[in-house]
């Protein structure tokens, strides 16, 4: 059994990692589209192991059912001009940006791993074998945690004001969407409304008189 | 339950956002930046539902990467509108093409 959960976190991370580096890595964005769908099914199968069930279904469906859609809808409605020639060449300060940004994270990651222990307090040493211990080893599970009633439950008694925003959020966005991606257009309609209201105006000139 | 050490799955979101910020920050086609961006945000849910197994008592880093899931879809809406604004106005999607404001 647990033997089975290592197994399947290193599938997961295998999967993960390995999605995110075909995702910045390759040239064509189907291709980055792809890598990014299966990083995500890599994380589903990590929310799985950490007892968020609920989580694991949003993320396949928002992520793998909507976002990445509308990813590989926008890469074909480009068609070939998805496909950028000459990328990521002869930019010297991005090398630099992205290798300052490499070290610095794995300094702070060593920095963490690696660190002098803090001075523990003095205490009896089969205490802090016993503390060390419970800090390392998980807590059971509640009865119910992470599945739909009880997420749901805590979602809709105590964080309802946020949850309103989100949904108010969507239709801000959906709308912003529209009016962003739409643009000019030129209105067909718009010269037949302009001697419509030409025609009203005479008319209630003509009423006037 | 646990077999897995909690400090794995931390390892491997520091993974997943390094691989996103590089790719944020080499890349120059519009759509893999904003894939990247993507890539970022799920590594901090991870992270979030990773401390919410620690901390059993309540669900507050499953409510936040909820939401966080939620945002991040209408920040890719959003974005990919740009995109299509922008290749509109240039005929790309290289992020090197937006240089109206230079000089």
């Amino acid at each position: 059994m647990q033997s089975l959960e290592l197994i399947f976190f290193i599938v997961c991370a295998i999967v993960t990692i390995g999605g995110g580096l075909i995702t910045i890595g390759s040239r064509m964005p189907i291709r980055s589209a792809m890598g990014l769908l299966t990083t995500i099914f890599g994380i589903a199968g990590c929310y799985l192991l950490l007892a968020a069930e609920l989580l694991a279904a949003i993320q396949i469906i928002v992520y793998a059912g909507a976002v990445v859609i509308l990813f590989i809808f926008v890469v074909m409605l480009l068609g070939s001009a998805a496909v950028s020639p000459r990328d990521a060449g002869s930019g010297v300060p991005r090398y630099i940006g992205a290798v300052t940004f490499l070290a610095s994270a794995i300094g702070a990651l060593s920095f963490v791993l690696y660190r002098p222990a803090p001075a523990a307090p003095a205490i009896d040493g089969a205490v802090a074998e016993a503390a060390t211990k419970a800090a390392v080893k998980l807590p059971a599970l509640p009865e119910g945690f992470g599945t739909i009633e009880k997420l749901g439950h805590e979602i809709f008694t105590q964080k309802i004001v946020p949850f309103e925003l989100t949904a108010t959020l969507l239709l801000v966005a959906v709308v912003g969407a529209m009016a962003v991606a739409r643009g000019k257009q030129h209105d067909p309609t718009r010269q037949l409304k302009d001697e419509a209201g030409a025609a009203d105006a005479d008319s209630n000139a003509e009423e006037a008189t | 339950m646990g077999a897995v050490p909690i400090h794995w799955f931390l390892l491997l979101a520091a993974a997943l956002f390094s691989i996103g910020a590089v790719g944020f920050l080499l890349r120059r086609n519009l759509l893999v930046l904003l894939m990247s961006i993507e890539l970022m945000l799920n590594a901090v849910n991870l992270t979030l539902v990773a401390f919410n197994r620690v901390h059993v008592a309540n669900h507050d880093g499953q409510i936040m990467s909820f939401f966080i899931i939620a945002i991040a879809a209408a920040e890719a809406a959003v974005g990919l509108a740009i995109v299509l604004a922008f290749f509109r106005l240039r005929k790309s999607v290289r992020s090197d093409e937006a240089h109206v404001l230079r000089n």
